[in-house]
């Protein structure tokens, strides 16, 4: 990134996440949103509207209704009138844009926040819709069928086998235990997750995702106000996303060449990471990034339990930045990679790199 | 900090109709999308990001639909990003890509927005289902003419003056080869006599649905060094937002509307609107937001935007021409309206605009709105690069 001297530092603050449910049919998504902003804004002793830039991230689709993120603005309080946009992508995203905001000197902190409630609709179909409209999702190819497909490829390339992959469930949902937020926790060992039959084959129940509901909210700030407000700011050093071609056909789907240019780009081969969390919905997803993020058995990867344990859809990815950034916060992490991904099979990525003042 | 200076160097629309069969979404943002790139001169590799815009995803029927216009917007292997914001999105779109230029994230940004209304029925996609919203409020029109009944009541203004800011936009856009609608034989009285659709808002006092996309190319200062026609800078550009309800709501000229002038104006410092801003392309998807927004931005006296319109003064040979290129009224592919009125505040100010420039534009502003009007966003462009 070609840095002016004078462009200021920007460093998560804080950061809040709902108890992430299967179902939430007792919450509207403001609601499950509110206390969670409440809750993410207080630990700087902030309220909604004092920060200078809001910005969301949602999906209309998954709330079927449109313009469903004013529901959700109307909960936040933008009155007096705030400077505020949102992204109809994954609020990982939408901190993306607020980085850009802070690093312009528009604004010196930014609330971020992002939701999603898949219990109301059948994710697996729903999900289709994302798929290019003329030549794929008339076919309905459902979440789990393409990544079934990805996990295939990467079997048949000799990247991985089922017991690796029920390895990876394991240890994912053996951290969540330690994570109150997460949506599944613990597991059986990974020979016993093998006894189970396929989801989608080569994939059992245990390779994905938990479908449910939550939200999440960062809270940015630049430089000295970043210091005032945080004893050990996460300051994020790089920060970049990149996206594939659509359609499967075209792409070597046992790497990610856009994940592997969005670290690059987001600096996160110029040293070493101590953490790193990824967003890998399914087991197989790992084992690709794992070798386009060049992540070796010293890294902690996924402390939190991942995606594997918990999984909202539209703020999963934010949910990464945030955990790496309260690792740093008390001092669990130094410095930290965390990521982000959206479309089928991990089309588009982003990277970020995260870090504490030496202690 | 000092930010980058940004400009607008290329500017691309489709020809705005109310359904192309001919090509499917990815042809038609391509077509804006290219056309942006000849425009500068550039080609694909030129292009470091794209951030593109839509309203609700709905509309076509495609969740995020983005991420399968990737390929088709040469995204692949670049930073992409969706924009939503309601109708204001084709501005907040704008925006962001100009904040990625002016951080010094990235040195060329192609920006775009787009809606193929032809896909769905867009009035009943905005009429939202039992819960949300009570059964009556048919599209927007059913939202905004309550509102539009207010402003009346509140200031006087004669019935026709909606009929006068239709049909001086309907007019404008016969010299606007983009436009929707190109209704040659279109007589005031046409306009008035025209059915009631929400009253007091008449058939032809209501923006088309059209299918249609926009494109600019947003470079630095080095950039603009190599732009083979005169740039548009950005001097000023803001985004408000306010809740959809609540007691005390001024929905005649709400408060975002005027914090986000404000804010632009102080940007670009601009004392004096009305005599400083050579043109204004402002969203106006019912006649009457013409002298509703005419106050909301600083251009009239609170009661006295009608008077503006009514006395011709917002004519394209007027003192202060609004909308020459046909506006909303004109045109409607509603998350690219906001941004075309962004392209055509900028074509302005680059003396680009053909049939419909207006003489001399050296200071134009970019005006959306959407939601229940609650979400602005705004952007002052001129000729010459910002001082400061």
């Amino acid at each position: 990134m070609p840095d002016a001297p004078d462009v200021p530092d920007v460093a998560v603050v804080a950061f809040g996440q709902s108890e992430h449910r299967a179902n939430t049919a007792d919450l509207s998504e403001v609601e499950m949103l509110l206390p969670v902003l409440a809750e993410t804004l207080g630990q700087v002793g902030l309220t909604a509207g004092e920060t200078d830039f809001t910005c969301s991230g949602s999906s209309d689709y998954l709330a079927g209704r449109a313009f469903s993120f004013t529901m959700a603005l109307d909960g936040v309080g933008a009155w007096p009138p705030i400077s505020e946009s949102h992204v109809e992508m994954d609020g990982a995203w939408a901190l993306y844009e607020a980085w850009v905001k802070l690093r312009t000197g528009e604004a010196e902190t930014a609330l971020v926040y992002s939701y999603g409630k898949s219990s109301p609709g059948h994710l697996r179909d729903v999900l289709t819709r994302q798929l290019d409209p003329y030549y794929l999702a008339p076919l309905w190819p459902d979440s789990v069928s393409l990544a079934a497909l990805q996990a295939q490829a990467l079997i048949d390339a000799g990247h991985t086998d089922e017991r690796a992959l029920a390895a990876i469930a394991a240890r994912d949902r053996t951290s969540a235990e330690e994570n109150p937020h997460a949506q599944l926790r613990g597991s059986a060992p990974p020979e016993r997750l093998l006894d189970a039959d396929y989801l989608v084959r080569p994939l059992r129940g245990h390779d994905a995702p938990p479908i449910g509901d939550g939200a999440a909210a960062v809270v940015l700030a630049a430089g000295d106000t970043a210091r005032r407000l945080c004893t050990r700011p996460a300051w994020i050093r790089g920060i970049d996303h990149r996206v594939e071609p659509h359609a499967l056909g075209v792409r070597d789907l046992t790497d990610s060449p856009s994940t592997r240019l969005a670290a690059e780009r987001a600096g996160a081969f110029d040293a070493p990471v101590d953490t790193a969390e990824l967003h890998a919905p399914f087991t197989s997803q790992e084992v690709v990034l794992r070798k386009a993020l060049r992540l070796g058995d010293d890294v902690t990867v996924n402390p939190s339990g991942g995606a594997l344990a918990a999984n909202p859809m539209m703020a999963a990815g934010l949910i990464r930045i945030g955990e790496v950034a309260a690792r740093i916060h008390r001092g669990a992490s130094d410095r930290a990679l965390a990521h982000a991904t959206s479309g089928p099979c991990l089309q588009q990525n982003l990277v970020a790199v995260l870090e504490g003042d030496p202690r | 900090m000092s930010k980058e200076p940004v400009a607008v160097v290329g500017i691309g629309q489709t020809k705005h109709v109310a359904a192309r069969h001919d090509v499917s979404i990815a042809g038609l943002v391509r077509e804006a999308a290219v056309r942006a790139l000849q425009d500068a001169r550039l080609g694909w590799p030129d292009i470091d990001a794209v951030v593109i815009g839509k309203a609700p995803d709905f509309f076509e029927g495609v969740m995020m639909p983005e991420l399968y216009l990737a390929d088709a917007l040469g995204a692949v292997g670049k930073p992409m990003l969706r924009v939503h914001t309601a109708g204001s999105v084709g501005g907040s779109t704008a925006l962001v890509a100009a904040n990625l230029v002016a951080a010094r994230v990235h040195r060329t940004v192609l920006t775009l927005a787009f809606e193929k209304q032809s896909e769905s029925n867009a009035m009943w996609g905005l009429s939202l289902p039992i819960p949300f919203q009570q059964p009556l409020l048919a599209g927007a029109g059913g939202f905004f003419a309550p509102h539009i009944r207010a402003y009346m009541r509140r200031t006087g203004a004669p019935d026709t003056v909606g009929s006068l800011v239709a049909y001086k936009d309907r007019r404008n856009a016969l010299k606007n080869p983009y436009a929707h609608l190109h209704e040659h034989d279109i007589t005031l009285e046409k306009v008035q006599s025209s059915p009631m659709l929400w009253d007091p808002v008449r058939y032809s006092e209501t923006c088309p649905s059209s299918d249609g996309a926009c494109a600019m190319i947003l470079t630095d200062r080095g950039g603009a060094g190599r732009s083979p026609h005169p740039p548009a800078w950005v001097h000023g550009g803001a985004m408000r937002s306010e809740p959809t309800l609540f007691a005390g709501k001024d929905f005649v000229s709400p408060q975002a509307g005027k914090d986000c002038a404000a804010d632009v104006y102080r940007q670009a410092g601009i004392a004096d609107p009305r005599r400083e801003i050579d043109a204004v392309e402002m969203y106006v998807p019912f006649s009457w937001y013409e002298p509703m927004w005419l106050e909301n931005l600083g251009f009239a006296a609170e009661g006295e935007g009608w008077k503006l319109t009514e006395s011709g003064v917002t004519e394209l040979d007027g003192d202060l021409p609004v909308n020459p290129s046909g506006g909303v009224l004109s045109t409607n592919p509603i998350g690219a309206s906001g941004m075309i009125r962004f392209a055509e505040a900028a074509l302005q100010v680059r003396g680009q605009a053909g049939e419909h420039q207006v003489d001399g534009a050296r200071t134009a502003l970019g005006h959306a709105y959407g939601g229940g009007a609650q979400f602005f966003s705004m952007w002052l462009v001129g000729s010459e690069p910002p001082t400061s």
